[in-house]
């Protein structure tokens, strides 16, 4: 790829002003989707929210309020959120079922396989609260496993999106795209990186940033953090990464991520997330079998998480700037 | 309702006896697969498909059909063979029972047979399923009921009681769950692997109406789902009593031949006595 296309690609991303500090604006993932969902619900009457009893949490209420023929609450019962979403869905409904990622799909998953993926329905999960920087809630609560749960499901549409409005850009997304998908979404407040004029399309990812040395591949909130990480070591050490917001799993944008493997020789992944099986084990697949390239991983590694404030938790798991700086040394090193 | 006429009843019994007859074929054919709940549930999949449903064989997606789960994936040579003599797909498809590239999968699968409605096998998961199809047709005001075919072992799943609250919680009166009450399973007696009973209270407990019946008789089973039908505001239960392997006299009320087939020869003493039988109900005497 010509840097000039690059550069040209980077600019029609139209991204927010995320590197000045007093402008840039902090709003949780969450909220991106309790946005699209009332959107996704009026445009479509067959949208409906059904909640396993975290209707604020999940950022459904609004729904409710809005919507309140087309939602359902059927209490803590996150097997029963699946199964009767799938039956939902064989009688033409879009059913949007939210819990904590860490319980649906993290306790429901064979209805998942089962009832959503082997059988093709349209539900779509919405996993709330993922990664360790739902914080003081503890280990219990922070799903770093998720990702691979459902990635390893076929048929399903694994979507991280980046911030909130793209999250809300994702939701309505899912709901036009027919068939059984998980959306992953923070509890956090987080920098807002895309505007409205941001493009998104399932499937498809962005480069947010250019460079010859590095490519840095994130997902999720990690991706702002990729970001600063990447202007400082611009600053700092004279090194150019490309920053790709891989907002899908599945299915993953092979064409890109070989693009910026090719483009860089050598990349490192960054999700909130288990290192193993997550979206950086997917990169490594791609990668391993293509176009084999060093690559480093920036996640959770094989440890529980912890009680403790958001920030200091992805301090302490190793996945804030400094680790990714880090980590985009090393991957220079090796290359 | 009016009561069965003595030839339709007839007819049915018939088709109960083939369906078996189709059952001990295909699981021979197969040479793997569950006999004892198959057949035992041949009398009320001969009804559902006889008599009960608002279906038509080949619009298998009339949008207004009656829908019929098969929660208890396991069995599904009965409703395979309730289907072909339904006139779903042709009675020799059977016998590609489990064998690579058939539809008849060796449980189950909705993507590969439409008509089946519900990719079933992990259990507990179907009552879920017929909730959620239930709750669609009365957010869109549709008249068409759902009915869930469930084995007793499975409410040993805990899905089965969230979908049996939900079920109560929205007054599901066009869904009709039934059991296949045959204190069988895997590992023995449902009472000694882990017990169910009281189970019609624990039904009533949750809101459901209960009834209870022979399961092996055609008529009784009709009538009692009339009854059911005209329930209002509560979800029901027919808890059908059946004797496991029904027909075959050397597996009824024998939990072993509940998850294996019968070889080539006890097929075929299988189906001599089957067919014996049949010639019996045909002549008025069965």
């Amino acid at each position: 790829m010509a840097s000039a296309d690059v550069l040209e690609t980077v600019a029609s991303m139209r991204l927010a002003e995320y590197r000045d500090a007093a402008v840039v604006k902090e709003v949780p993932t969450r909220n991106g989707f309790g946005e699209g969902l009332v959107e996704a619900g009026k445009r479509n009457r067959n949208v409906l929210a059904i909640c396993a009893d975290l209707v604020e949490s999940t950022r459904m209420e609004a729904f409710k309020k809005a919507l309140p023929a087309q939602y359902i609450e059927i209490g803590v019962a996150e097997q029963m959120l699946v199964a009767m979403a799938a039956g939902l869905a064989s009688v033409g409904k879009i059913p949007f079922i939210a819990s904590y990622a860490m319980f649906n799909p993290g306790r429901s998953w064979e209805q998942v396989r089962t009832t959503m993926a082997l059988n093709e329905t349209n539900v779509k999960i919405a996993g709330a609260h993922a990664g360790v920087s739902v914080g003081p809630d503890g280990a219990t609560h922070q799903a770093i496993e998720d990702i691979a749960l459902m990635r390893v499901i076929p048929q399903m549409t694994v979507v991280v999106p980046c911030d909130a409005i793209q999250t809300k850009r994702a939701t309505l997304a899912v709901a036009e795209r027919f068939g059984p998908a998980y959306l992953r979404f923070a509890r956090e407040k987080s920098a807002v990186v895309t505007t409205e004029a941001t493009p998104f399309q399932i499937g498809k990812a962005q480069i947010f940033r250019d460079g010859g040395d590095v490519a840095v591949v994130a997902c999720g909130i990690l991706v702002y953090n990729a970001l600063v990480a990447a202007d400082e070591l611009a600053k700092e050490d004279g090194i150019a990464c490309t920053v790709v917001n891989n907002h899908t799993i599945k299915p993953m944008d092979e064409p890109a991520i070989l693009a910026a493997a090719r483009r860089c020789g050598t990349v490192v992944t960054v999700e909130e997330h288990q290192i193993h099986a997550g979206m950086g084990s997917r990169v490594a697949e791609i990668l391993a079998q293509h176009y084999p390239v060093p690559i480093e991983f920036v996640g959770v590694r094989d440890r529980f998480g912890q009680s403790g404030d958001p920030v200091e938790l992805i301090e302490h798991y190793g996945m804030g700037t400094a680790a990714i700086k880090e980590a985009v040394r090393t991957a220079l090193k090796r290359k | 309702m009016e009561s069965l006429s003595p030839a339709r009843l007839t007819a049915l019994r018939e088709r109960a006896n083939l369906v078996r007859q189709g059952i001990v074929r295909a699981l021979a054919s197969a040479g793997s697969g569950h006999s004892a709940g198959s057949l035992d549930m041949a009398d009320v999949f001969a009804a559902f498909y006889g008599e009960i449903l608002r279906h038509d064989p080949t619009r298998p997606d009339w949008e207004d059909r009656d829908r019929l789960l098969l929660s208890c994936g396991h069995i599904a040579p009965v409703r395979y063979s309730a289907m072909a003599y339904a006139g779903y797909f042709p009675v020799e498809e059977l016998l590609t029972l489990r064998k690579f590239g058939t539809r008849l999968q060796g449980h189950p699968e909705r993507v590969r047979l439409p008509a089946v409605e519900t990719t079933s096998g992990p259990l507990g998961e179907g009552l879920a399923q017929g909730v959620g199809m239930a709750l669609g047709a009365k957010l869109d005001e549709k008249e068409w009921r759902v009915y869930v075919v469930t084995s007793d072992a499975e409410h040993q799943c805990g899905l089965h009681w969230e979908a049996m609250m939900t079920a109560g919680k929205f007054e599901l009166d066009n869904l009709t769950c039934v059991v296949d009450r045959n204190f069988i399973q895997i590992d023995g007696s449902t009472e000694d692997v882990m017990p169910l009973e009281p189970l019609a209270n624990k039904y009533r407990s949750f809101n459901w109406e209960v009834f209870e019946c022979n399961g092996n008789d055609v008529a009784e089973f009709v009538a009692v789902i009339e009854k059911a039908k005209a329930v209002r505001g509560k979800p029901q239960v027919v808890i059908a009593h059946t004797v496991p392997g029904k027909g075959v006299s050397y597996m009824e009320g024998d939990y072993t031949w509940h998850g294996k087939p019968p070889n080539r020869e006890q097929a075929d003493e299988a189906l001599r006595q089957l067919e014996a039988e049949r010639e019996r109900i045909v002549a008025g005497n069965g």
